[in-house]
């Protein structure tokens, strides 16, 4: 059985030795010392720092090993099966991280004269014309760092065309499905929308007449997800754009279940006016324990001159990029620079590797995947799939652990602490909110089909332990670095410990030390 | 590369699995998967991409692409202004490549994910220890988000409508600030600065703090290198009027500047970036956010924060992500932020990097930095007609060059440099603030040699002396 590896390694304040040192600094030059003397000494008090930090004090292997050890306390998609629900947690490619590492691009300065950057620029200029190709739309940002980020900027943008029409004041609200992820509406409140939620219908789609009653002159836009968090596509897609447009709002494009439809569908086509692209879901740039990501948005022709500066464009005539400033109703910028390139230039190689054809079989076989262990998982106890029974998934599917619960008290929590145990990822749980004991499931394209039958196996096995054993899976993990933890306390005024200084104030929770 | 190849990626696509696992599913067809999407919306065109290319070919083309690109490495190069070249310790790469931290997701099983939470927790920790808070984020997305992120939080808890900065603002920032407080209706004030010193005009100030000011917000050193030394004036104005001090901060800064914490400071932001991370473009940079333990503050503190815990009813320490119920995922339109993928990786990084270094470290780059910095104001303030910097003030990493006497351009001047002596001059801020007049932001760090600074000092002399 699994057995994730387990180091009693303490908080590294705790280890090292006064006087160690883990790296050298390049000296400074006699002569320059020499000239500027005591540059310290001569700081104002009132802004000298008197007592220095409290850091660790390390040598170079210690370093090394306490990481090391660490890392090897952290389960990634380079050791198993991840089949995290809406993260499309899919296989990185070495060559990209390889390629990204490239002095050429790591030691570039963003401000760098365009004449010196012509190669990255290219690069941008030209995955920015291929993520507008793969979406429908007119024309791309890159600017975000990440999905939310996205969301954030698209629903500025939105405020900005109906500020530019004197509209503002009318369009107040933004229409996201109760099934939404929850950036949707903390996106839209942050860009001062009030939320409207509109329920889902029988099928797990918008429900087409709450949808009318819900849009009207007030509404500004309608954020959706397509194929939904359900991995159902929205069917009343056409419907429902016209219902949005009608009123004159504008329909918003979640990208995280973009893998479902790239090289298939495109939301442009479907009437999206504006779109994200999660470049660390669909274009397999590893997460990196929750990021860096990059978060791009593309946008119809209408909002395009809304969309923050700088655009990387190319001068034809002088066979030359640069960065276009010169957009006087663009909404400023979201972040500084031109957004997460070390990401973005890794999309950019997984492009080229799997050209056209590869992004199509990747669609294809993340959801034939997905549609594979619907089949499958619907032969376990205690599971059943809500919702459309009848209809195909797209790369994802959401199965319900309410006849298991409602049977054996074992929950969706339960079920994912002891997947775990089998050395693989969970999958979401309690998400979407429309279903109870969710267990949301992406399996992506990456995965063969012998870790779908084990995976399915697992889930048999635990089923099976369940009506057994319950409490079994209670106390679940038990294989991983430790046992199950007690996330309450994390967040108890009383025993909270958010640094290494408020843990040693309050002294409530004892850790590993010498 | 012949379209009968499987992918290396997609193991499923072989032709005898897709049909047994299609047989099992009762398909004939992958498209009968799709057959729920209205026909008219099925691309029936090719899309205008690339043919896939072999990993052979991806490099080369790769690598064609990059020559093109000259980097700092391949000259020597004076620009900082929030995205500043250090030396990355090969420790700090090798340990962000490990595949178990690079290939995870957030961690929503801490069980599994106990490194990643580990070393973030001890990255919050650290920039704890450096800024002298008591509670860091696990990371925003750069600077300028964070202190938009920071300033939206000051509004959350007192609910005012005005928010104070300088004038000498990096402009990307401020660009940021804007667009992220619009929707609030938030008023954004600018403070003059003391002609020569660059400081805050504490007049300027007291003018304009009051019972509306939800903020104040400095950056020290500020975005032109110079140290602001007022701190505590500015606190203590700031406060009487019950607004929210807010600092901005080069994390490197902090082995011999005083912390924030020190001086008053309710949240600090800062560019976490030069703590072990690569330039890469400017992006991934990785945001500082910074608060006192105050839980009225840590309440409304955006993005994720991670916890020290127990296991249930044991006494393992472990860790987690802590008060979840300010996030998006569970508070949705209620949330403090929609942030949810941060720079999780990069934080990772900076705490490597901070072990590294230890306190003794820190404090050993910032005297390098300064002396290095004070080294390259004296060598460039010789040439005629340049006066750096321009404000008489201490310098840390950047500092002004202003070349009104000159008769010539900053543009004029940085092209001949880079074009006939393979040099790039720092960033042209004339546009930035007219008020300046012809001036550059120069920046030297402890990657620059006295050879390179000697250089520059020389070719900058040639250039102003040539006839154009």
């Amino acid at each position: 059985m699994f057995q994730q590896a387990r180091w009693d390694e303490p908080v590294i304040f705790r280890l090292g030795g006064k006087g160690r040192r883990g790296c050298n600094l390049p000296s400074v030059e006699a002569e320059v010392s020499k000239l500027t003397g005591n540059v310290i000494g001569e700081l104002p008090k009132t802004v000298r720092r008197t007592k220095l930090p409290n850091l660790p004090e390390l040598s170079e292997v210690e370093v090394v090993r306490h990481f090391t050890r660490l890392s090897q306390m952290n389960y990634g998609v380079d050791l198993g099966f991840y089949p995290l629900g809406s993260c499309t947690m899919k296989y990185n490619p070495k060559i990209d991280d390889l390629l990204a590492g490239a002095t050429g691009i790591s030691e570039l300065h963003p401000n760098q004269d365009e004449g010196t950057v012509q190669g990255i620029l290219e690069i941008l200029h030209t995955l920015s014309r291929w993520l507008a190709e793969i979406t429908g739309t007119a024309e791309v940002s890159l600017q975000p760092s990440a999905g939310a980020h996205g969301e954030l900027l698209g629903a500025l943008i939105i405020r900005a065309f109906h500020k530019f029409n004197g509209d503002s004041e009318k369009r107040t609200e933004i229409i996201v499905p109760d099934s939404a992820h929850g950036t949707n509406p903390a996106s839209g409140t942050m860009a001062g929308f009030k939320i409207v939620v509109v329920p889902s219908n029988r099928n797990g789609c918008v429900d087409l007449k709450a949808l009318k009653a819900a849009a009207s002159e007030r509404t500004a836009g309608l954020m959706l997800t397509n194929p939904n968090t359900l991995g159902i596509f929205e069917e009343d897609i056409a419907e429902i754009a016209e219902t949005v447009h009608n009123v004159g709002g504008f329909l918003y494009y979640d990208g995280a279940n973009l893998n479902a439809i790239m090289g298939k569908m495109r939301p442009g086509d479907m009437g999206f006016d504006i779109v994200h692209i999660n470049i660390h879901k669909t274009f397999g740039t590893p997460h990196g324990g929750g990021g860096p990501g990059a978060g791009p948005i593309g946008v119809c022709k209408d909002l395009a001159r809304f969309l923050p500066v700088p655009q990387i464009a190319y001068d034809e005539k002088r066979n030359r990029y640069f960065f276009d400033y010169n957009k006087p109703e663009s909404i400023g910028k979201i972040r500084s620079f031109y957004g997460n390139v070390a990401v973005l230039l890794r999309a950019y190689v997984y492009i080229l590797s799997l050209g056209i054809e590869g992004l199509e079989e990747a669609a294809e076989i993340s959801v034939l995947n997905a549609n594979y262990l619907v089949k499958r998982l619907r032969e376990i106890r205690g599971l059943e799939l809500p919702y459309a029974g009848g209809r195909p998934r797209k790369h994802e599917c959401v199965f319900s652990a309410k006849p298991l619960f409602k049977e054996t008290g074992v929950r969706a929590v339960d079920i994912a602490k002891r997947i775990l145990d089998y050395g693989m990822h969970s999958p979401t749980t309690y998400f979407p909110l429309i279903v109870e004991e969710a267990l949301m499931i992406e399996p992506t394209e990456s995965v063969e089909k012998e870790e779908l039958d084990r995976f399915v196996d697992v889930l048999k096995k635990i089923s099976s332990e369940a009506y057994s054993n319950p409490d079994l899976l209670k106390k679940a993990p038990y294989n991983a670095a430790v046992t199950r933890l007690d996330e309450v306390k994390a967040s108890h005024p009383k025993t909270m410990a958010l640094s290494w200084r408020m843990h040693q104030k309050h002294n409530v929770i004892k850790d590993a030390g010498p | 590369m012949p379209k009968s190849h499987v992918h290396p990626y997609i193991p499923n696509a072989v032709q005898d699995t897709k049909r047994e696992m299609m047989q099992q599913i009762g398909i004939k067809d992958i498209d009968e998967l799709y057959a729920d999407v209205p026909e008219k919306f099925r691309l029936k065109k090719r899309l205008n991409l690339p043919e896939p290319l072999s990993e052979h070919e991806v490099r080369e083309h790769i690598e064609v692409l990059l020559r093109k690109n000259r980097s700092c490495r391949d000259i020597p190069t004076f620009l900082g202004a929030g995205c500043w070249p250090h030396h990355v310790p090969a420790v700090v790469d090798n340990i962000v490549q490990r595949t178990e931290f690079l290939t995870s997701y957030t961690p929503y099983q801490p069980e599994i994910s106990q490194g990643m939470l580990q070393a973030m927790f001890e990255f919050q920790s650290m920039i704890s220890e450096l800024t002298a808070m008591d509670v860091a984020n696990s990371s925003m997305y750069d600077w300028a988000s964070a202190l938009s992120e920071a300033v939206r939080m000051a509004v959350r808890m007192n609910n005012r409508t005005e928010v104070i900065v300088p004038k000498l603002i990096h402009s990307e920032r401020y660009a940021t600030l804007r667009t992220y407080v619009e929707p609030l209706k938030l008023q954004i004030k600018s403070v003059d600065y003391n002609l020569e010193t660059g400081w805050l005009n504490i007049e300027d100030l007291k003018r304009r703090v009051s019972e509306k000011t939800t903020a104040v917000y400095i950056e020290n050193p500020s975005y032109l290198g110079f140290v602001e030394t007022q701190v505590e004036e500015i606190a203590e104005i700031t406060h009487d009027k019950g607004a929210l001090f807010i600092v901005g901060v080069d994390p490197t800064s902090l082995g011999v500047l005083k912390p924030p914490g020190d001086y008053g400071a309710d949240i600090v932001v800062g560019e976490g970036q030069p703590l072990g991370n690569h330039l890469n473009f400017g992006g991934p940079l990785l945001g500082l956010f910074a608060c006192r333990g105050q839980m009225e503050l840590i309440r409304q503190m955006p993005g994720r924060v991670i916890g020290m815990t127990t296991t249930l009813g044991g006494d393992k320490t472990g860790f987690c992500m802590a008060l979840q119920t300010r996030e998006q995922h569970i508070r949705r339109e209620r949330a403090t932020s929609n942030i949810c993928t941060n720079e999780a990786l990069c934080s990772v990084a900076s705490a490597a990097y901070l072990a590294l270094l230890g306190p003794e470290g820190l404090r050993e780059l910032g005297e390098i930095i300064m002396m290095k910095t004070q080294y390259a104001v004296q060598e460039l303030a010789k040439t005629k007609g340049v006066k750096a910097p321009l404000f008489k003030a201490p310098h840390f990493k950047e500092f002004t060059v202003n070349f009104d006497k000159t008769g010539k351009t900053v543009r004029a001047i940085h092209q001949t440099l880079l074009k006939r002596y393979g040099i790039h001059g720092g960033k042209n801020i004339s546009r930035e603030f007219p008020d300046l007049g012809q001036t550059a932001l120069y920046c030297v760090t402890e990657v620059h040699s006295k050879a390179d600074i000697d250089q520059l000092a020389r070719a900058l002399g040639d250039v102003l002396r040539r006839k154009r």
